[in-house]
């Protein structure tokens, strides 16, 4: 209910709000009844332990889970400026995902040139012109922080790349289509500290264009690149709120026990 | 220096049984080994005899292939052009359809669907080719002539086609592995970019898996290449330099056949073109399991 309060204090425009949301894997709950508003332009980090259905939260805004069978959901979530639940059976999960965009854990460009990888999403659209493609892999990948280490080189197979910049490729690749929402899937998890720091800032930058939403296991990360938090535990919202207030003065001793290490 | 305290000694009867179990093993792989060598052995010698009484350059170059007749020409390439016009029928079948059947299955069937369809694919591939044989010569030679009356009972096209039939399973299920071998995360990153699934199969999926597919097409042209039986009842058995696959015509291993079964006596130099051209076939299916590797090699995906 902190969630509510918030918003009313802070009246920022919403981008998308999760009401009464609830993820089935088959018999089993994965997450209960969450309520939380994803504000727009702002950065939003999901925190807790492993397990504590954070990924399936973030997966259900581009309804990743509708790949696999057996996966339900229940109660919504409200994306603005549509006021149209994501989650409604009449909702088509393409056009979803053609404005809510996601970075994974793991770089995973494809097995193409570093341009393709980027023009992608573009093709997806169908989208042919050469000189638009062209334009907006150059604007993708300057937005990524790419354009200077690879415009001389747009040919050579994404895999070439470091695994920092394979994921800003992937970054790139998700910037392409102008998203209105980017979900972050713990992008840095799997890169060394300087390639971290380089996504961080660029989460940073990325936050003026589009609204972020982010699924982190490093608490220092959530506090220094976002404006909002939410604190998970087996399924449930234990707390949401402006990141200094959740990481100062925690209202939730669950929450405070969770971020001093004392737990988790 | 002292003898090795008895508990530290070497244990005789162990070190026995490791050199003989070690010596069982070896004799095992020696088998395969032994065997290859042998082949290739009597092959090149008997081939030798042959080009003793044939030059190479007749073998290669020549027009006509008649060692059953007084006037004897042993022209390869017209067994050749057999062997070519029926593989590319059946691999104009077999690529296709094979990449299709797995593309299906790997990336649209549900599972239920793919448990059932995979078992029964397997099942085609486990048909004894006399069977495609037959089939080919009393279902599909009267069924095409329905539609082209002109063809002959013998044909190289229904035979090839029918050959296509055969190496099916064979396309399908390789390529069907490699496409299943694609990490779900490359397409779990095409879909979260709204790609619809025949996207993805297409333009993520068969590009990552492409190095499996294409030693399952190399696996499939060498089937083709090496099938025996549904040409020899089929395809006509007759020495013909053509490309046109309504025509009968022999292939190297049909010719092979019928020299086997015995139309000219043994040690004749006729008998001996049978070796000659079972090394033409063995060099022709180590070309295309040379370039399976190659391909594989140059084309393997580190995902």
């Amino acid at each position: 209910m902190n969630a509510m309060t918030d918003r009313y204090e802070t009246l920022l425009p919403l981008k998308a709000e999760a009401r009464n949301l609830s993820f089935y894997y088959g018999n089993f709950q994965a997450l209960k009844n969450i309520n939380m508003p994803i504000y727009e332009k702002k950065v939003t980090s999901l925190i807790g332990p492993s397990g504590c259905g954070k990924s399936t939260y973030l997966r259900c805004f581009n309804r990743m889970h509708d790949l696999y069978p057996g996966n339900r959901y229940e109660g919504a979530i409200d994306f603005h400026p549509d006021h149209t639940d994501l989650l409604s059976k009449k909702v088509d999960p393409i056009e979803v995902r053609m404005r809510i965009s996601m970075v994974f854990q793991k770089p995973n460009p494809f097995p193409k040139s570093i341009y393709e990888n980027v023009a992608y999403g573009l093709r997806v659209r169908g989208e042919n012109a050469r000189s638009v493609i062209d334009d907006k892999v150059e604007a993708a990948l300057r937005g990524a922080a790419l354009w200077g280490e690879v415009k001389d080189r747009l040919k050579e197979l994404g895999a070439n790349l470091s695994g920092g910049q394979q994921q800003r490729l992937c970054i790139a690749r998700a910037l392409a289509t102008d998203p209105e929402l980017m979900l972050f899937d713990e992008p840095t998890s799997a890169l060394d500290p300087i390639a971290t720091a380089s996504i961080e800032e660029l989460i940073t930058e990325l936050k003026e264009r589009v609204t972020i939403l982010i699924v982190t296991h490093n608490m220092q990360q959530a506090a220094r690149i976002s404006d909002y938090t939410a604190y998970m535990y087996i399924g449930e919202m234990v707390e949401f709120g402006v990141t200094d207030q959740i990481f100062i003065k925690p209202k939730r001793k669950e929450t405070e026990d969770y971020i001093t290490g004392r737990f988790g | 220096m002292s003898e090795p305290s008895a508990r530290l000694k070497k244990d005789l009867t162990r070190h026995v049984k490791e050199r003989v179990i070690e010596a069982i093993l070896f004799l095992a792989a020696f088998v395969s080994v032994f065997t290859t060598t042998a082949i290739v052995y009597i092959l090149v010698s008997e081939s030798w005899v042959f080009f003793q009484h044939v030059p190479l350059g007749d073998f290669l170059f020549d027009t006509q292939w008649t060692p059953l007749f007084d006037d004897a020409h042993y022209g390869i390439m017209v067994l050749l052009s057999g062997t070519i016009t029926s593989s590319l029928v059946a691999l104009l079948v077999a690529i296709p359809l094979g990449t299709i059947i797995a593309i299906y299955l790997s990336e649209f069937a549900p599972f239920a669907v793919r448990e059932i369809a995979k078992p029964f694919l397997e099942l085609l591939g486990g048909i004894p080719t006399i069977i495609y044989g037959y089939f080919a010569l009393l279902f599909l030679t009267p069924l095409l002539q329905k539609v082209y009356p002109d063809l002959p009972g013998f044909n190289l096209l229904s035979a090839g086609i029918v050959m296509g039939i055969m190496i099916i399973p064979y396309v399908a299920s390789l390529s069907e592995d490699a496409m299943r071998a694609v990490p779900m995360a490359l397409r779990e990153g095409s879909y979260a970019t709204g790609a619809t699934r025949l996207q993805t199969a297409l333009w993520v999926v068969v590009p990552s898996a492409i190095s499996g597919i294409a030693s399952a097409y190399i696996l499939g042209v060498s089937r083709a290449v090496g099938e025996t039986m549904i040409l020899a009842v089929a395809g006509g058995m007759q020495p013909n330099l053509t490309f046109n696959p309504a025509e009968p015509g022999a292939t190297i291993t049909s010719f092979i056949v019928q020299v086997a079964l015995g139309d000219l006596p043994h040690g004749s130099i006729g008998y001996q073109t049978i070796f000659a051209a079972g090394l033409t076939l063995m060099l022709l299916t180590l070309v295309f399991n040379l370039i399976g590797y190659y391909m594989r090699k140059k084309y393997r995906e580190a995902y």
